[in-house]
């Protein structure tokens, strides 16, 4: 790999239009695979191209969509933050707790949206106060402390009996749409808007490529951490509003295991781990690849497990593409040497 | 021009890769739809376990199974990985799409599955739980294993009898929120203060919750441990009960252990003397009451009031009482004492 190639590799300029460039794209793989599992679904279960059953199996997996645009961002910073279940766990816990005391609930899901933020407030200032730490280990430690928080507080109880109005985030439907895909919907449309056209969208990006060169550009590159974690916390809150009212209860073990799901849906939507690359319409895409091969392979019975198995192949899948096609151009490379 | 030809390449390689993993499923999901098939007319009855992986729920299954084929309908046995409700409402979704009759549920928690059972009963499937019950709003029945207020007073009484009438006593459960343990502890303690001449040396300690998850379970158990007052454990499940059982033999403890436990499991320490005896009913037995239960409900033979009664196969006629929560249940019978004289011949059981 030349120098001039490594430098101008990840960075996306303007370019030329270009027709090859346009469809060898990760996100036209994602379309490709949509499509094949909703053929492969269709062909295999008469229920399941049902305008009514899809729609509902939108409104169960879209609870952990809520979390994966924030924690795109988290991701195109080459950051990670596996607290977001616990956040979502505490903030929930405290907001059931609140109600049962006698706060209205409007008022207990502000409590409940102040904790989220306080959560993720937390996270980013411990992570730009101590550089040296890698947002792995803050925040697995605050993923164990949350949690453990909501553990204290509720102990091994559940909160339930919400007000009959609060099922409606989760269960609630305009005409025959779910209410949680509209907000779904407005949340991708301010997320795209804010990665791809806005000032702050290009700062993150530049701070994903290289971190020493965007500060030396002058980037506030502490500013933009927190702000990136803060949201992910509110997000998280109200994924756990969500969730809440789809379960009509709260326990401090609720989300468990959420938080890799996310990074799952993050990952296959072709966000780099290592930060800088990636698109909104990418992690879209990801989000319904999976949430409908689940539900798919869920209607024709197959295990869990097996479940499991597939949707970790397909990350596998993901994640090689990118090396697979380095390492191909490394091997170019030598043949040309050899031949030399 | 090199270049872009490996670029092509390497796409249409992973291409290749990604669509031979889908066709692989595809290929297995093929063999899966065979079974679970219901467009050749037999009624689907889906069993809903705790987790997928629970032995005892798997035994559920087996009865549940035995009784569809003499109904003449297709069982089918679902769980999600981790013991929790948010998967189980997930399952439960898939199964209100699929269309089938029946849902047999062993709840993880009471009030969570509410909405999703309640959507499942509006479409006109039919909703019962077995083992753990959901709230009386969230079924039309629930399968009783066994009295719940012979369960509780008789564990504390056994406990009573292990410790000679002097130790503490602790509590191994499975989540807070398990319906069917709740309902024990509660008669356990019941009898307790019922009695409080009798059990004033035998106090109720600690109540501990290892999730139904072997890990946590055997580290509530080495915690309880760490306090000398506690003489006996008692573990109203069977996952806990196991976990209980091999810190107990690990540490080369005197504390005694009772509570429910699968025979195959807990036979070797039936016969080391770590559990003197211990009860439970017959998990397959069960299944099989849920299957009739279900069966009858959907044929519409009974509507799950109280009064109502069926035939349930080889366990002859059974009827549908009121249930401690103010829904209705149909009761399994008595709990089964396992000791070191009978153990023999149940471990091979189930």
């Amino acid at each position: 790999m030349n120098s001039n190639e490594g430098l101008v590799r990840n960075i996306e300029y303007e370019r030329k239009f270009s027709l090859k460039r346009f469809l060898f794209q990760w996100e036209w793989l994602l379309v490709l695979l949509l499509v094949v599992i909703n053929l492969i679904n269709i062909r295999l279960s008469p229920n399941y191209w049902d305008f009514d059953n899809l729609m509902s199996a939108i409104q169960m997996f879209l609870d952990k969509a809520i979390l994966v645009f924030p924690m795109m961002l988290v991701i195109l910073l080459g950051e990670i933050d596996i607290s977001i279940a616990s956040t979502m766990a505490l903030s929930a816990v405290i907001m059931g707790v609140s109600y049962q005391s006698g706060i209205p609930m409007p008022a207990a899901i502000m409590i409940s949206l102040l904790i989220g933020t306080v959560c993720g407030l937390i996270n980013g200032v411990i992570l730009v106060k101590y550089k040296e730490l890698s947002s792995m280990i803050v925040t697995l430690s605050t993923m164990i402390i949350y949690r453990g928080i909501a553990s204290i507080i509720l102990k091994d109880q559940a909160v339930s009996n919400f007000p009959d109005w609060f099922q409606y985030f989760g269960w609630g439907k305009i005409g025959n749409i779910p209410f949680i895909l509209f907000f779904f919907i407005i949340e991708a449309l301010v997320f795209t808007y804010l990665v791809h056209k806005t000032p702050f969208g290009r700062k993150v990006y530049a701070m994903g490529n290289n971190i020493v060169t965007s500060r030396y550009s002058g980037l506030k590159n502490d500013k933009i951490k927190i702000i990136i974690f803060t949201l992910n916390g509110i997000f998280a809150a109200i994924a756990g509003i969500f969730l809440t009212s789809k379960m009509g209860s709260t326990r401090p073990n609720i989300a468990s295991g959420y938080e890799l799901d996310v990074i799952a849906m993050v990952v296959l939507g072709g966000v780099s781990t290592s930060g800088g690359k990636g698109k909104v319409g990418g992690v879209i895409l990801s989000i319904f690849v999976i949430g409908l091969l689940r539900y798919g392979l869920g209607l024709i019975n197959v295990p869990s497990q097996t479940i499991m198995i597939i949707i970790g192949a397909l990350l596998v899948v993901a994640v090689a593409i990118p090396n697979l096609k380095n390492s191909l151009r490394a091997f170019n490379k030598m043949n040309i040497f050899t031949k030399k | 021009m090199k270049n872009s030809m490996k670029k092509i390449l390497s796409l249409v390689l992973t291409s290749v890769l990604c669509l031979s993993v889908l066709s692989g499923c595809g290929k297995t999901e093929k063999e899966d739809k065979s079974s679970s098939d219901n467009t050749d007319g037999k009624k689907v009855y889906a069993l809903v376990a705790k987790d997928v992986n629970n032995p005892y729920m798997k035994k559920m299954y087996e009865g549940f199974e035995t009784a569809c084929k003499e109904i003449g309908a297709e069982a089918l046995y679902k769980g999600p990985e981790q013991a929790t409700p948010e998967k189980q409402i997930e399952i439960i979704n898939q199964l209100v799409a699929q269309n089938v009759s029946l849902i047999a549920v062993a709840a993880n928690d009471a009030d969570a599955l509410q909405p999703a059972l309640k959507s499942a009963m509006d479409k006109g499937i039919k909703v019962l739980s077995l083992d753990s019950a959901v709230n009386k709003d969230s079924r039309q029945v629930h399968i009783q294993q066994a009295d719940p207020e012979k369960i509780g007073r008789g564990l504390i009484q056994a406990a009573y009898e292990m410790v000679d009438g002097n130790g503490g006593i602790a509590i191994l459960s499975a989540t807070a929120q398990a319906t069917n343990q709740n309902l024990w502890i509660e008669w356990m303690k019941k009898e307790l203060d019922e009695n409080k001449d009798k059990y004033k040396n035998t106090p109720l300690v600690k109540i501990a919750y290892g999730d139904d998850d072997p890990t946590k379970s055997t580290n509530e158990t080495t915690a309880l441990l760490t306090d000398p007052n506690i003489k006996i454990i008692i573990a109203p499940t069977t996952v806990g009960m196991l976990a209980a059982g091999k810190v107990l033999q690990d540490k080369k403890s005197t504390v005694k252990l009772t509570g429910l436990g699968l025979p195959s499991e807990m036979a070797p320490f039936i016969e080391s003397g770590i559990c003197p005896w211990m009860y439970l009913w017959n998990p397959i037995d069960i299944g099989y009451l849920a299957a009739y239960g279900g069966d009858a409900l959907v044929k519409e033979t009974i509507t799950g009031k109280e009064g109502d009664k069926l035939t349930a196969g080889r366990l002859g006629e059974k009827v549908v009482t009121k249930a401690a929560d103010g829904g209705t249940e149909i009761m399994l019978g008595d709990p089964f004492k396992f000791d070191k004289d009978n153990i023999e011949e149940w471990k091979t059981v189930y």
